[in-house]
């Protein structure tokens, strides 16, 4: 994974504030090698960007409109070194978790920078993680998703996490069923699981998650299984341990 | 359960406190002379260790009889009642040991004789049971007195904690850290813009210092303060944050607790302005009708972003302050209303010489 050392290092620059941005560039500019390609102003402008510059560098704020700079990077991937620009210094462990490069703190000085972007040049070329390990990492500690973002090509969907109906695991991807829609992402279905609040979305089967609000009724199918019929009328199977889950969670809600 | 029987020292030390009155009683059936001194110290010593715990259950009717609470009549009937259902127990447990005892050769009727001391058992048993329950009453006023001594610290701890986070809210520090940056950006870019961003800053900064320290302050003077907050935000946000601002001659007089607003205008340029890409509105009204000072804050927001759990701790803030300060005369609601968030207060609507009463 060498280098080739004559070609530009390219960089993106993410911040929903134009002085923010404009002073990152101007510290780039003491460095020839440095390329910005793009700066973006949101989160969807961000993974647009990212998705289609394929950048070594990103540096990138935390709090912006649309998607933060961890659903940023869920949904791009980390292939690429990741220097995080906050005024916030309470998502320094999660940026470590994500494989940061580093973490600046607004404001900052230029010899800190330079550190930065040192830091950042030796790791080029390096293996990233993998986005399912990503989309664990990037939560918040102690708390369960709001939402959840799915890249459709370019397109950026929202998914909150009371509009999603069931979650099926297909190979390497969940496809997450939302509105009467289906939405693909890459994350196994035991990452979502982690994500997701147990007492309101249950493990149904080896392949299923449902949101527990959608549950109508349980029916039973064959000698061994069973059947959860969901409010729109989907039949999702019920495996025994699934339905072990289900029961439990059932007879607490309702009790 | 019993204080006493939850604590094996204090159980200890009541049992220990028996100890003279057993002496007292062996005196007194010994000057009788009906019992002899050695039965007396046989049976006695007995008779008092069930009987201390048959008294411990005095601990049940004084907790339900408050003496305060409960009349005299019904004080007097319950515990007499109850003392001489004690006392008749106790009478039973010296017959019943006394008659075990008889069996043996040495105390050969005793049952007779402490049968003639019935009157003088009877009444020490319900003297002693009544003393009881004093004795408890006692125990129950000195645990009251440690629950209020409790909740007046719990009280006085809250009371610090909220004015303290009231304090911390007063300037959130990412707003300083932001702005720096800001500023930091600008020395090179236009020199002048960013020393004015430092006298803007500065100008906030001195006035919130002053406020803190003050009770009430004209609305105005509130007012004041929150345009300098957004002059310094809108030199971060640039052209994404828009203002609009309608506030009536007569309102501006009217007195407010120091900072009410400022961490609602913080509140609605961070999770409402800053949330969206191409920025949005912020409307500030204020009207004063009918004795009332009625202040609305609106504010663009981002109808995707996640709700905030009531509202966040800005917002819990001023509820609180307002509580405190008001008790029911104020009140405050705040919800989503479509694509916009809206908070409206409500106020007495106070001058510096009491109610305002408009000119007629």
């Amino acid at each position: 994974m060498s280098r080739d050392p004559e070609r530009k290092i390219r960089a993106v620059i993410v911040d929903d504030e134009e002085l923010a941005r404009r002073l990152v560039r101007e510290m780039l500019a003491a460095h020839p090698e440095v390329e910005v390609a793009a700066e973006c102003a949101n989160g969807f402008e961000a993974v647009k960007a990212i998705g289609e510059l394929k950048p070594e560098l990103v540096l990138l704020d935390v709090q912006m409109p649309k998607l933060d700079g961890f659903e940023v990077l869920e949904l791009t991937g980390t292939d690429m070194a990741v220097i995080f620009v906050t005024a916030y210094d309470t998502y320094a462990m999660r940026a470590f978790d994500v494989h940061a490069v580093d973490y600046l703190l607004k404001p900052f000085s230029e010899a800190r920078f330079e550190a930065a972007l040192e830091r950042a040049k030796s790791r080029l070329g390096q293996p990233a993680p993998a986005p399912a390990e990503l989309a664990r990492a990037a939560r918040p500690p102690a708390q369960y998703a709001e939402r959840i973002v799915v890249r459709d090509g370019v397109k950026v969907h929202i998914i909150p996490v009371d509009k999603l109906g069931y979650a099926e695991a297909q190979d390497d991807y969940v496809a997450l069923a939302s509105g009467g829609k289906k939405f693909l992402k890459q994350q196994t279905i035991s990452s979502l699981e982690a994500c997701l609040d147990p007492a309101r979305f249950v493990r149904i089967h080896r392949s299923y998650i449902v949101n527990l609000e959608r549950v109508a009724r349980i029916e039973p199918y064959g000698k061994d299984s069973k059947l959860a019929i969901l409010t729109d009328g989907t039949q999702l199977p019920v495996s025994r341990s699934g339905y072990a889950r289900l029961a439990t969670l059932l007879g607490e809600t309702r009790a | 359960m019993h204080p006493l029987l939850a604590r094996p020292g204090t159980l200890g030390l009541y049992l220990l406190a028996w100890l003279p009155v057993a002496g007292l009683l062996v005196f007194l059936l010994a000057v009788s002379g009906a019992v002899r001194v050695h039965e007396a110290w046989i049976i006695v010593p007995a008779m008092c260790l069930v009987y201390a715990f048959v008294c411990l259950a005095a601990w049940y009717p004084c907790r339900r009889l408050p003496v305060r609470q409960a009349g005299l009549i019904r004080l007097a009937e319950a515990h007499l009642a109850a003392a001489a259902a004690a006392g008749g127990l106790w009478v039973l447990a010296g017959l019943g040991l006394a008659q075990a005892l008889a069996l043996l050769p040495a105390f050969a009727g005793l049952e007779q004789r402490l049968g003639a001391q019935l009157p003088l058992l009877f009444a020490v048993g319900v003297l002693i049971y009544l003393l009881s329950v004093a004795f408890h009453y006692v125990l129950l006023a000195a645990e009251a007195s440690r629950q209020a001594e409790a909740h007046a610290a719990e009280a006085r701890a809250l009371a610090r904690d909220a004015e303290l986070n009231a304090l911390k809210a007063q300037i959130n520090p990412h707003f300083l850290f932001n702005s720096l940056n800001s500023i930091s950006a600008l020395t090179t870019i236009d020199a002048a813009r960013a020393r004015e961003m430092c006298v803007l800053l500065a100008d906030f900064l001195r006035a919130t210092l002053g406020l803190a320290e003050r009770t009430s302050i004209p609305l105005a003077e509130e007012l004041a303060l929150v345009r300098r907050y957004l002059a310094v935000e809108k030199a971060r946000f640039g052209a994404r944050l828009q203002i609009e601002e309608k506030v009536d001659a007569e309102s501006g007089q009217l007195l407010v607790p120091p900072l009410l607003l400022q961490p609602l205008v913080e509140n609605a340029v961070n999770h409402g302005i800053a949330g969206l890409p191409e920025g949005g509105m912020i409307r500030l009204e204020a009207a004063c009708s009918d004795g009332r000072l009625v202040i609305v804050l609106e504010n663009a927001l981002d109808p995707e972003a996640p709700a905030r759990p009531s509202g966040g701790l800005g917002l819990a803030n001023v509820r609180r302050r307002l509580e405190a300060r008001y008790a029911g005369g104020a009140s405050i609601q705040a919800g989503p209303a479509g694509e916009r968030y809206r908070v409206r207060l409500s106020l007495p609507a106070e001058t510096a010489s009491g109610p305002y009463e408009p000119r007629p």
